[in-house]
C-alpha cells in the first residue's frame, strides 16, 4: 500500500463526520473542513511515527504539517 | 529497563506509603497541605521523575511501571499522588516531549530533584472543559512574551515554582513555561475543597508577566492542539491510575471491615449482601485495572489507540471509583460517614475523577465517536 493509501485509509477510519458519501482530496485541509476534531492531530501524530518510523520533533509540531494528505506526505519525506 | 529493578521501585513505594502517606492522608487534609517533608522524601526516591530518564535524574520507568507507582501513592493519599499527576505527568512528561534541550537541562533536574514544583495552568475561573477558549492573553513585545489574566483550580499551584501556561493571541493559543521568580504571578489557594484539600489548589493572577522567548513551549499556536492534548493525555493516564488506586483502596478498607465487623453475632463477611458487594466491587475494581495496564502496554508500544485506550481507562476507573467507595461507605454503615475511617475520604477524593483531567461527558464524546467510526458496519453494496 502506498504512503497515500495508508494515511488516506488512516484518516478515513477516524472522521467525526459520519456521511458515507464524504470525500476529500489529497489538498483538503481536514481541521478546516470539519472531517476531524484537533484531538485527532495527536492520534495522527503517533499513527504516522509508529507507520513510518519517523520521529517528530518538537520543530515539527505545526498543525499545517498534519493538515492534508499532501502535508503528511512531505512531512514524512522531509524527516527521511 | 530491567523489570526486577522496577519491581523493586513498587514494593519499596508499597511500604513507604504504608509507612509515610497513608496513616497520615486524613492529617494532612486537615492541616490543608502534603508536607514538604514528605515531597523531599518522595523526590529523594526519585518519585518525582519516575518516569523520567536517568539523565535527568529520574527513575526511568516504562509508562506501565509509573502506573503501577501512581496506584500504590494514590492508595495511600489522593493529595500527594496529585503531586505526581502535575509536576511529573502533565509538566514533566510534556517538557520531556516537547522541550527544547535548553527546556529540558534547565527545569527537568531541578523538578527531579523537588528543588522546584511544578504545575500545569490551564483551566480559568470562565473556561472549564472548553479549554480552547482561554482568556489569558499573551501578546509578543522584543524578545518577550507578556501575558495577562487568571487560571483557576490550579493544582499545587499555591506551591509551584514552575508553570507551564496556556494563553491565547486571537485564534493562536500557545504554551510557555513560566517561573514564580519572573514577577508577575500571584497565587491563593482555594479554600473549602470537597477533595485534594492537601494539593495546594490555587488562584492565580497573571498580571504583565514577562516570559523570555526561549519560554515558548512548542510552537506557537500549538499550545492547545499539541502542548494541551498531549499533557491531558499524561494527566488521564496518571487520573486513570489515581482513580483506580481509590477504588483499590476502598475494596481494601472494606474487606478489612467486614472482617472485624460483628453484628448478630457474625463477622459481617459472613453475610451474603456483605460478599455480593465485594464482590461487584472487586470485579470493577480489577476491570479497572486492566485496562489501565492495557492503556499502559499500548504507551509502551507507542501504539497510535494508546490516547484512546487511555481515555477508556481514565472513564471507567473514574466512574467505578465513584461506585466503589459508596459502596465502601455502605459497609461501613454509619462509621463510614465520618472522617474517622479513610473510606469517607475516599468517596469525596473518587467524585473529583469525574471531573478533572476531562469530565467523563468529554470522555464518552470521545467513546462515541470512536464506536462510531470503529464499530460502523458498512452495507454490502447491491450486486
Amino acid at each position: 500500500m502506498s504512503q497515500e493509501d495508508k494515511i488516506r485509509n488512516y484518516i478515513e477510519k477516524n472522521l467525526t463526520v459520519y456521511d458515507e458519501e464524504v470525500t476529500f482530496t489529497n489538498d483538503d485541509n481536514i481541521f478546516e473542513k470539519g472531517f476531524v476534531n484537533s484531538l485527532f492531530a495527536m492520534k495522527l501524530l503517533n499513527f504516522v511515527e509508529q507507520e513510518f518510523q519517523i520521529d517528530i520533533s518538537d520543530d515539527d509540531i505545526d498543525l499545517k504539517n498534519f493538515s492534508s494528505i499532501n502535508n503528511i506526505i512531505n512531512l514524512i519525506n522531509n524527516k527521511k | 529497563m530491567d523489570r526486577n529493578f522496577m519491581d523493586e521501585v513498587i514494593e519499596e513505594a508499597r511500604q513507604f506509603t504504608e509507612k509515610e502517606i497513608r496513616p497520615f492522608a486524613g492529617d494532612f487534609e486537615q492541616n490543608e497541605q502534603v508536607p514538604r517533608e514528605l515531597i523531599n522524601k518522595m523526590a529523594k526516591r526519585k518519585y518525582l521523575a519516575a518516569p523520567f530518564p536517568e539523565e535527568y535524574g529520574g527513575l526511568g520507568l516504562d509508562p506501565l511501571y509509573y502506573g503501577y507507582l501512581t496506584e500504590e501513592i494514590g492508595k495511600g493519599c489522593a493529595s500527594t499522588r496529585a503531586l505526581m499527576t502535575v509536576h511529573t505527568s502533565l509538566v514533566g512528561e510534556t517538557l520531556l516531549k516537547w522541550g527544547t534541550k535548553e527546556q529540558k537541562e534547565r527545569y527537568l533536574r531541578p523538578m527531579a530533584s523537588g528543588e522546584k514544583i511544578a504545575a500545569f495552568a490551564l483551566s480559568e475561573p470562565e473556561v472549564g472543559t472548553d479549554a480552547g477558549s482561554v482568556k489569558t492573553s499573551y501578546i509578543k513585545e522584543g524578545n518577550k512574551y507578556i501575558l495577562n489574566g487568571k487560571k483557576k483550580w490550579i493544582t499545587f499551584g499555591n506551591l509551584a515554582d514552575i508553570f507551564i501556561i496556556i494563553a491565547s493571541e486571537g485564534k493562536n493559543i500557545s504554551a510557555f513555561i513560566a517561573e514564580r521568580d519572573f514577577g508577575g504571578i500571584t497565587t491563593k489557594p482555594i479554600k473549602g475543597m470537597m477533595a485534594g484539600r492537601a494539593a495546594y489548589i490555587a488562584e492565580i493572577e497573571i498580571n504583565n508577566l514577562e516570559i523570555p522567548e526561549e519560554n515558548l513551549l512548542g510552537k506557537i499556536g500549538g499550545g492547545f492542539t499539541f502542548i494541551c492534548n498531549t499533557a491531558l493525555d499524561y494527566g488521564r493516564y496518571s487520573v486513570a491510575w489515581a482513580a483506580t488506586a481509590v477504588a483499590g483502596a476502598a475494596v481494601e478498607e472494606m474487606v478489612t471491615y467486614a472482617r472485624h465487623r460483628t453484628q448478630f453475632d457474625q463477622k459481617i463477611y459472613k453475610f451474603q449482601t456483605i460478599r455480593e458487594i465485594i464482590a461487584n466491587a472487586t470485579t470493577k475494581y480489577l476491570t479497572s485495572k486492566a485496562l489501565c495496564i492495557n492503556a499502559g502496554n499500548l504507551r509502551i508500544q507507542g501504539s497510535d489507540e494508546k490516547v484512546f485506550q487511555t481515555t477508556l481507562a481514565k472513564y471507567y476507573s473514574s466512574k467505578i471509583a465513584m461506585e466503589v467507595t459508596t459502596d465502601a461507605i455502605q459497609v461501613f454503615g454509619g462509621n463510614g460517614c465520618t472522617s474517622e475511617y479513610p473510606v469517607e475520604r475516599l468517596f469525596r477524593e473518587a467524585k473529583i475523577f469525574e471531573i478533572i483531567e476531562g469530565t467523563s461527558q468529554i470522555q464518552q464524546e470521545i467513546i462515541s465517536r470512536y464506536a462510531l467510526s470503529n464499530f460502523y458496519r458498512k452495507k454490502a453494496k447491491a450486486q
